[in-house]
C-alpha cells in the first residue's frame, strides 16, 4: 500500500489495535470459560468478536482506510472476502446437505 | 547501497516498481485467505469425523490458546514498533524490535509443537482420523506459515543490518510485516473456529 | 538411497508403452544433438532460458504448449482407435495402459497444453497492448514458465520412469488414494499439477498487477482493449481458483504420504470433500481458459471486419459477470453426488444464468462482423468456426445444467462431447487465431494464410466428426472411459469419430506444414511496419518482432482503440523529440533453478527420495533468497541505441503506404441496411 507522508501509521493506532483486539479476543475467551450464554449465544459472540477484531486488525495494523488505501487493494480484498464466504458457505451447505441425506 | 549512484530514470523506475510489489504482494495474501479459508470448511466439515480416534476438542487447553494469542498478538504489536522505527529510520531499534517479535513468533511454534506433541504421545495423531487430520493441517499450515515469516524475519534481519534501511529493504520489510498482520488475522479465526467452539 | 526407484520401474509392462518411451527418450536426445551439434546451448541460455523478457517467455509458453498438444492428440487418437476396435474384444491396450492414456491426454490438454497456450499468449501481447514495457515482476514471470516446465517435465518423464495415473484427470478418491493406487502414478499426477499449478498463480497475480498498475498513461479501464480485458478477468480467476487446486492435491497428497484421512473410506474421510474443493476450483478454470479466448475472437473480429467492436461495454460487463458466476456453479459438476433438491436446483439455476452474458458476447461477435468488410484470414476462419459450434456445445451444456437430466447423462460420453465441444472450439481455436493473429508481432514475418485455412478445416471438420457422433453415443447409454464394450450398435459411429481424429490430425499435419512453409517464405512475408492487419490496438504501435523494451516512448492513450486513433490523426510514427536511458530487467538463471529444484524436488517425492526432495526445496529456498537480496536487478539500454533501432523502424516505416484508416460505421449499432446500397 502506498503511505503518503501524512498517513504514515502512528504508535497511537499500534496501541489503540492492540487494546481493542486484546478487549475482544478476551470477550469471547472469557464467556467461553465461565460458560456463560447458551450455546447459540456463544457461537454468536464468538463470531461478532471475532469479525469485529478481523477489522480491527485491519484497520489499525495494516492501515486500510476507504480513504487512502489504493482502491485496487480495497477491492482485492472486498472480492476476496465475498469469495470465501462463497466458497465456504457454498462448501458448508452441499457437504452438510449431503451428510444429511446421507445420514452420516 | 546509496541512492545517488541512481539515474533519474532509475529512480522513476525503482519507485514504480516498489508500489507494484506491495499490491502484487497483497494480492498473493488474498489467495492464502482462500487456501485457509477452504482449509476452515474442510475443518468444519470433518469436526465430527472422528472415527475411534479421540476428538481433536479433547486436548484443547484454555490457558495454552489463551498463551498462544497473546504471544501472536503482542508479536504484531511489536513488529508495528518495528515498523515505526523503520519509518523513523532507527535502524538499531529495528532491529532490537524484529529480534522481539522473533522470538515472540518463535514461542508461538514452540507452543504449538508442544501441544502437537502432546496429542500425539495421547494417541491423537493425524493418522488416526478425518478430524485430526483436519485439525492438525489447518493449525499446522499456519504454524507453517509461521515458521516461514520466522526465517524471512531472519533474513531481513541480516539485510537490515549489513544494508541499512534502503528504500528496498523498507519494502521488503514492509510487506514482510503484511505477511506477519495477516498471519494474526488468521489466527483469530482459529481460536473461534476451531479452539473456542471446541472448549464450548 | 533411491526410494522405491529400480530397474522395473521402466515400462516393460506393455510394447506400446515401451514405444512411448522410446519415443520421448529418442526425442530428447535428438533435439539435444541437434543443439549440441549447431553449438546452439549457449545461445538457448543467454538468449531464451535465462530470458526475464516477457516476449521470449511467451513465446518459450506457447512452444511448450504446442509439444505438448501434439503428445496429447497422440493420447488421443490411440483412444479412439481403441474404442472403434474394442467391440467384444480387448483391442490393443491394456486396460491399465488405457486408463494412463486417458487420464495423462485429461491432464496434459488442460494444465500442460491449454494453460501455457494461454499464458504465452498473455506473456506475448498484454505488456504491448497496454502500452509497458515489461510485465511488473519479470523475475517472478520466469519462476512460473520454469514452474510449469517442472509440471510438464514430470508428466513426460512418467512416460519412461515408471507409470501415470489411472485415476482420470480429474482423480477423485477414493480410487486415487493409497490403498486402490498404491503406485507412482497419482503422485505423479499430483505433483506435475500441484507444481505447474503454484507457476500458474504466479502469472494470474502478476498480470493482475500488470494490468492494474501499468496500463499507458490515459488507458482507463474502459479504454483498454478487450483481450486486455478478458486477460485481467482470468488473471483474478486464477489467482482466486488456484488455490482451491493446491488445497485439493496438496491434501490427497497429505493422504497418501502421511496416511491422514480427510479423502478415504476408512477413519472418518469424505472423498466428497475432494470433489467439492477440486470444482472450486474447476469451474472457474474452464472460464480462466475461455475468456481470453473470447478476447482474442473480439480483437480479431474488430480488426478483420475493420470496424469498431460492437458493443464494447457490454463485452466487458458480460466478461466480469461470467467472471463472478463462474465461482457460483461448481457443484453442477457433482449433480449426482446426492445433494438435495434445492442445493441442486440452485446451482442449476446459477448454471443456466452464466449462459446469457456468453449469449450476449456471441451476438456482439455477429453484430460486428454485420455489414462490416470482412477480410476472410485463418483468424475469421478460426472465428467464424468457433462461433457456429460453440453454440452446440452450449446449448449442451444448458441441457446438462438440469439436475434431472444430468442425472441420466452423466458420465456418459454426452458430457465428453460437450466438454470437448466448449474446450476445442471455444478454447483451442481462440489460441490458434491468436496465434495466427499475434505470430508477425512475435517473428516478424506472417504465418502462410494458405495453409492455415488448410489447418482450420482439417480441425473444423475432424472436431465435427470425433465429438457429433460422441453424442449420439452418449444418448444411446455409452459411458465414458470404456476401453472395451459389447454393444454392436456402437461401434459404427465410434469408429466415424475415430476417422474424425484423424481428419483432426491432418489439420495438425497443416498446422506443421504452415509454420515450415512460412518459414521458407519468411523474406515475402516480412513485417517491417509492425502492423500487418490495419490493427486497432496498441501493441501494433511497436515494431515486429518488438525492440526488447516495446516502446522508445510510452504512448499516450487518447480513446478506445488507441491505435487506430493515431493513425486517424497520423501521429502514430511521429519520432520523439529526444531518446532517453531506458531500464530492463537483466537475465537471470535463477528461475530456470527454482523450476529445476521444483522438478527434482517433484520426482523425488514421487519415488520417495526423501534426502533429494529435501536437498531441492533447499536448494530453492537458497535460490529465491539469494535473488530477494539483490537490489540491482536492472540494466540500461542507453538513448543512443535506442534512437538507432527506432530511427532505422521509422525508416522502414516512412517507405511503406500507409494503411487505409475510413471507418466502416461507428461501430455502436449495425449499419441500417440499405445504407450501403444509397
Amino acid at each position: 500500500m502506498e503511505h503518503s507522508e501524512n498517513h504514515d501509521p502512528k504508535l497511537g493506532s499500534y496501541l489503540i489495535g492492540f487494546v481493542l483486539a486484546v478487549v475482544l479476543t478476551a470477550i469471547p475467551f472469557t464467556l467461553v470459560a465461565m460458560n456463560a450464554l447458551s450455546t447459540a449465544g456463544l457461537f454468536a459472540t464468538i463470531a461478532i468478536a471475532g469479525i469485529v477484531q478481523v477489522f480491527v486488525h485491519l484497520k489499525f495494523f495494516l492501515h486500510l482506510s476507504l480513504k487512502h488505501t489504493p482502491s485496487e487493494n480495497i477491492l482485492a480484498l472486498a472480492f476476496a472476502g465475498v469469495l470465501v464466504m462463497i466458497m465456504i458457505g457454498g462448501t458448508l451447505w452441499i457437504m452438510f446437505n449431503i451428510g444429511f441425506r446421507h445420514a452420516m | 547501497m546509496s541512492t545517488a549512484e541512481l539515474s533519474p530514470v532509475e529512480l522513476e523506475a525503482e519507485e514504480q516498481a516498489l508500489q507494484e510489489r506491495e499490491f502484487g504482494f497483497w494480492v498473493y495474501l488474498m489467495t492464502d485467505a482462500i487456501i485457509f479459508a477452504l482449509l476452515f470448511a474442510v475443518y468444519i466439515t470433518m469436526t465430527n469425523n472422528v472415527a475411534t480416534a479421540p476428538a481433536p476438542k479433547e486436548f484443547f487447553d484454555f490457558w495454552h490458546t489463551v498463551g498462544e494469542t497473546a504471544l501472536l498478538l503482542i508479536s504484531s504489536l511489536t513488529f508495528g514498533f518495528a515498523t515505526l522505527q523503520m519509518r523513523a529510520g532507527n535502524k538499531q531499534a529495528v532491529l532490537m524490535w524484529l529480534v522481539v517479535t522473533f522470538f515472540l513468533g518463535a514461542g508461538f511454534v514452540a507452543m504449538e509443537l508442544d501441544e502437537f506433541a502432546g496429542m500425539i504421545a495421547a494417541g491423537a495423531a493425524p493418522t488416526e482420523s478425518g478430524a485430526l487430520s483436519a485439525f492438525f493441517t489447518l493449525v499446522g499450515t499456519h504454524g507453517l506459515h509461521v515458521s516461514l515469516g520466522l526465517l524471512w524475519i531472519a533474513v531481513f534481519t541480516v539485510q537490515v543490518a549489513t544494508k541499512g534501511l534502503t528504500p528496498h529493504v523498507v519494502s521488503r520489510l514492509s510487506r514482510l510485516g503484511l505477511f506477519w498482520h495477516f498471519l494474526d488475522i488468521v489466527w483469530i479465526g482459529i481460536f473461534s473456529v476451531v479452539y473456542l467452539p471446541g472448549m464450548m | 538411497m533411491l526410494g522405491r526407484l529400480t530397474i522395473d520401474s521402466l515400462p516393460f509392462y506393455s510394447w506400446v508403452a515401451m514405444g512411448g518411451a522410446v519415443f520421448t527418450v529418442l526425442g530428447a536426445v535428438i533435439i539435444a544433438l541437434l543443439i549440441t551439434v549447431y553449438g546452439k546451448w549457449g545461445y538457448l541460455w543467454r538468449e531464451w532460458l535465462t530470458s526475464l523478457d516477457h516476449k521470449r517467455i511467451g513465446i518459450m509458453y506457447i512452444v511448450l504448449a504446442l509439444v505438448m498438444l501434439v503428445r496429447g492428440f497422440i493420447d488421443a487418437i490411440m483412444m479412439r482407435a481403441q474404442q472403434a476396435f474394442a467391440l467384444n474384444s480387448d483391442g490393443y491396450l491394456p486396460p491399465d495402459h488405457f486408463d494412463q492414456i486417458f487420464t495423462s491426454h485429461g491432464t496434459i490438454m488442460i494444465f500442460f497444453m491449454a494453460m501455457p497456450f494461454m499464458t504465452g499468449l498473455f506473456n506475448l501481447v498484454v505488456p504491448q497492448q497496454i502500452g509497458t514495457r515489461d510485465v511488473s515482476f519479470p523475475f517472478m514471470n520466469s519462476v512460473g514458465l520454469w514452474l510449469t516446465g517442472a509440471g510438464a517435465g514430470l508428466m513426460l518423464i512418467s512416460l519412461v520412469v515408471g507409470e501415470f495415473s489411472t485415476a482420470g484427470w480429474t482423480g477423485y478418491p477414493p480410487y486415487s488414494g493409497l490403498e486402490y493406487s498404491p503406485g507412482v502414478g497419482v503422485d505423479y499426477w499430483i505433483w506435475s499439477i500441484f507444481i505447474s499449478g503454484l507457476g500458474s498463480t504466479l502469472t494470474g497475480i502478476n498480470f493482475i498487477v500488470t494490468i492494474l498498475k501499468r496500463r499507458a498513461p490515459g488507458m482507463t479501464l474502459m479504454r483498454m482493449p478487450l483481450f486486455t480485458w478478458t486477460v485481467l478477468i482470468s488473471s483474478i480467476l486464477i489467482a482466486f481458483a488456484f488455490p482451491a487446486l493446491t488445497v485439493a492435491t496438496g491434501l490427497l497428497a497429505l493422504d497418501r504420504y502421511a496416511d491422514m484421512h480427510f479423502f478415504t473410506n476408512a477413519s472418518g474421510g469424505n472423498m466428497m470433500n475432494f470433489i467439492n474443493l477440486l470444482w472450486i476450483w474447476g469451474h472457474p478454470e474452464v472460464y480462466i481458459l475461455i475468456l481470453p479466448a473470447f478476447g482474442i475472437f473480439s480483437e480479431v473480429v474488430a480488426t478483420f471486419c475493420r470496424k469498431k467492436l460492437f458493443g464494447y461495454e457490454s463485452l466487458v460487463y458480460a466478461t466480469a459477470v461470467i467472471g463472478l458466476l463462474s465461482f457460483t456453479v461448481w457443484l453442477h459438476h457433482f449433480f449426482t453426488m446426492g445433494a438435495g433438491a434445492n442445493v441442486n436446483a440452485i446451482f442449476g439455476i446459477a448454471t443456466m444464468i452464466i449462459a446469457v452474458p456468453t449469449g450476449v458476447k456471441v451476438f456482439d461477435w455477429l453484430f460486428t462482423m454485420y455489414r462490416g468488410r470482412i477480410t476472410f484470414s485463418p483468424e475469421m476462419y478460426w472465428t467464424i468456426g468457433f462461433i457456429v459450434t460453440f453454440v452446440i456445445g452450449g446449448v449442451t451444456g444448458v441441457l446438462l445444467a438440469i439436475p434431472p437430466v444430468d442425472y441420466i447423462m452423466h458420465n456418459t460420453v454426452f458430457l465428453v462431447a460437450h466438454f470437448h465441444n466448449m474446450i476445442i472450439p471455444g478454447v483451442l481455436f481462440g489460441y490458434v487465431a491468436g496465434m495466427n493473429y499475434w505470430f508477425p508481432k512475435a517473428f516478424g514475418f506472417e504465418l502462410n494464410a494458405k495453409w492455415g485455412v488448410r489447418a482450420f478445416w482439417g480441425w473444423l471438420i475432424g472436431f465435427c466428426m470425433a465429438f457429433m457422433p460422441l453424442y449420439l453415443l452418449g444418448l444411446m447409454g455409452m459411458p465414458r472411459r470404456m476401453e472395451t464394450y459389447d454393444v454392436a450398435e456402437w461401434q459404427p459411429l465410434l469408429m466415424f469419430a475415430a476417422m474424425g481424429a484423424v481428419v483432426v490430425l491432418i489439420g495438425i499435419i497443416c498446422m506443421v506444414i504452415q509454420l515450415l512453409v512460412s518459414i521458407r517464405d519468411r523474406e515475402q512475408t516480412r513485417d517491417l511496419r509492425g502492423d500487418p492487419w490495419n490493427g486497432r490496438t496498441l501493441e501494433w504501435l511497436t515494431s515486429s518482432p518488438a525492440a526488447a523494451y516495446n516502446f522508445a516512448v510510452i504512448p499516450r492513450v487518447e480513446g478506445r482503440d488507441a491505435f487506430w486513433q493515431m493513425k486517424e490523426d497520423g501521429t502514430a510514427y511521429r519520432p520523439p523529440q529526444q531518446y532517453s536511458d531506458i531500464a530492463m530487467p537483466k537475465n537471470s538463471g535463477i528461475g530456470v533453478v527454482v523450476g529445476g529444484g521444483g522438478f527434482v524436488f517433484g520426482f523425488a517425492m514421487i519415488w520417495y527420495i526423501w534426502w533429494l526432495a529435501i536437498l531441492s526445496l533447499v536448494v530453492m529456498g537458497a535460490a529465491l533468497i539469494v535473488r530477494s537480496s539483490m537490489d540491482h536487478t536492472e540494466e540500461i539500454i542507453p538513448a543512443a541505441e535506442v534512437e538507432a533501432i527506432e530511427k532505422k523502424r521509422l525508416a522502414d516505416v516512412a517507405s511503406l503506404p500507409a494503411h487505409d484508416v475510413s471507418e466502416l460505421g461507428d461501430g455502436s449499432q449495425p449499419v441500417p441496411v440499405g445504407s450501403a446500397a444509397s
